[in-house]
């Protein structure tokens, strides 16, 4: 028996891998948690694709500014040594290597790396991408942390993507409720289990082969 | 004399004529022109392009340019949201046209159109449905998407303090895309928060030089729109 790992659990477990002096992208969503879980003997620079790098946690209410925000637009603030800068320098912090790792959620991940993150794929429904793909071509090291299956039960890690892509063969590593992951040449390396579970039931939830680490 | 002070937000966007490009500063509500966004609905111009990060929420400031039908098209990378909804029913009756191009290539077009580049190739989006009919080119191994620079005929940005030369800095945050839209564009505008003299502004720290900057409004209490 085996109790998969709570949202807040997957991102404290992602968080121990971060080290000391890492520039670190968080994505929207499920990954803005792996903040909260950042070793505190660690100094670890966050970096908001809207123009801050050093960001910290959310005010009180009472301290507010609503031009300090992040990607999501939800009001932060900003630690001591961090600064602004618009926004063709903060891309050029993600696509031209500066950043040492993202975090992003995901929808699909592929043995070869790719990533589907932004699309959906419905008809009628405007394309929305962001910063998502200069992301995932951009960052050193691009962490995905996401639930082992869709709500219905289907493996998010693929043989082949059918969603649309977000980044051709970006993806290294994959931090879901019941493992750790890695994207290797030679296909997808387990690299930590949750207690309870054996390889044959992760194989089981997974669509593409897995080799044990 | 060199005076890019303009009394009002009506006269700072008089001149803006239909069908023009329109670069529209802010991240969500951060940096969004809103005084400068509501003259130019008083003004009327229409089948405007706007290039936006976003394409409004609510129904004020660039939702409210939209919603008055003023909008033939727009260039953003995120138009949808919790409180998109002007933007997304136009779009879902075929009223409005989207080009969606990623965040960093928004800003990096942008650039280029400033700095007087005919392009760039860009990692971002190589293998993707959003490179699909663009130009490719494999560079020491590594794919890369050719983009074009986007100019702008005006521009509208937020900024925090001007002086008469049309020097700006900005308010954390809010920066965003107001730099590069600024240097995009033939006749950039910005609405201030306060002005201050000539040789206020300590040097170091102007983050747009005047030369980018055609017209300042001060708007002293902006309100707020995203």
């Amino acid at each position: 028996m085996h109790t998969p790992l709570s949202r807040e659990a997957i991102a404290r477990r992602l968080a121990l891998d971060i080290p000391d002096g890492s520039y670190v992208n968080l994505g929207i969503g499920m990954p803005v948690l792996v903040a909260a879980h950042l070793p505190p003997d660690r100094e670890i620079v966050l970096h908001s694709e809207n123009g801050i790098l050093g960001m910290g946690p959310p005010p009180a209410e009472s301290a507010r500014d609503l031009d300090l925000i992040n990607a999501g637009k939800q009001p932060v603030t900003l630690l001591p040594g961090g600064c602004y800068f618009h926004h063709a320098d903060s891309f050029a912090m993600m696509r031209g290597g500066h950043l040492d790792y993202c975090v992003m959620g995901g929808m699909q991940v592929a043995a070869n790396g790719d990533l589907a993150n932004w699309s959906l794929d419905r008809p009628g429904e405007a394309p929305a991408v962001g910063g998502a793909m200069d992301l995932a071509v951009g960052a050193r090291r691009v962490y995905i942390m996401m639930e082992h299956n869709s709500k219905n039960g289907e493996p998010k890690i693929v043989e082949r993507c059918t969603l649309p892509l977000t980044g051709a063969g970006v993806v290294d590593r994959i931090y879901t409720d019941l493992a750790v992951i890695d994207v290797t040449p030679d296909g997808l390396q387990v690299r930590d289990m949750i207690d309870g579970i054996t390889f044959e039931e992760l194989q089981a939830r997974t669509g593409a082969p897995l080799r044990k680490g | 004399m060199i005076d890019k002070f303009i009394d009002t937000a009506a006269a700072a966007v008089a001149d803006i004529h239909d069908g023009a490009t329109v670069l529209i500063g802010g991240f969500g509500g951060a940096g969004m022109p809103t005084e400068l966004i509501h003259a130019l609905i008083d003004q009327g111009a229409r089948e405007l392009t706007v290039v936006s990060n976003n394409a409004g929420n609510h129904e004020t400031g660039l939702a409210a340019l939209v919603k008055a039908g003023r909008v033939r098209k727009v260039i953003c990378s995120f138009p949808k949201a919790s409180h998109s909804w002007v933007f997304d029913d136009l779009y879902r009756r075929g009223r409005i046209e989207l080009e969606c191009v990623p965040q960093g290539t928004i800003a990096e077009r942008l650039r280029a159109a400033g700095a007087g580049l005919g392009g760039f190739y860009t990692p971002t989006a190589y293998g993707t449905e959003l490179a699909r009919g663009k130009e490719t080119r494999v560079i020491d191994g590594r794919g890369y998407v050719f983009e074009k620079p986007l100019h702008g005929d005006f521009a509208l940005v937020k900024a925090e303090l001007a002086d008469r030369w049309g020097n700006l800095t900005y308010n954390k945050s809010a920066r965003n895309f107001g730099p590069v839209m600024c240097m995009a564009a033939r006749t950039a505008i910005a609405q201030v928060r306060a002005t201050v003299g000539l040789g206020e502004l300590d040097p170091e720290c102007v983050v747009t030089p005047g030369i980018f900057v055609k017209r300042v409004v001060t708007v002293a209490n902006p309100a707020f729109s995203s």
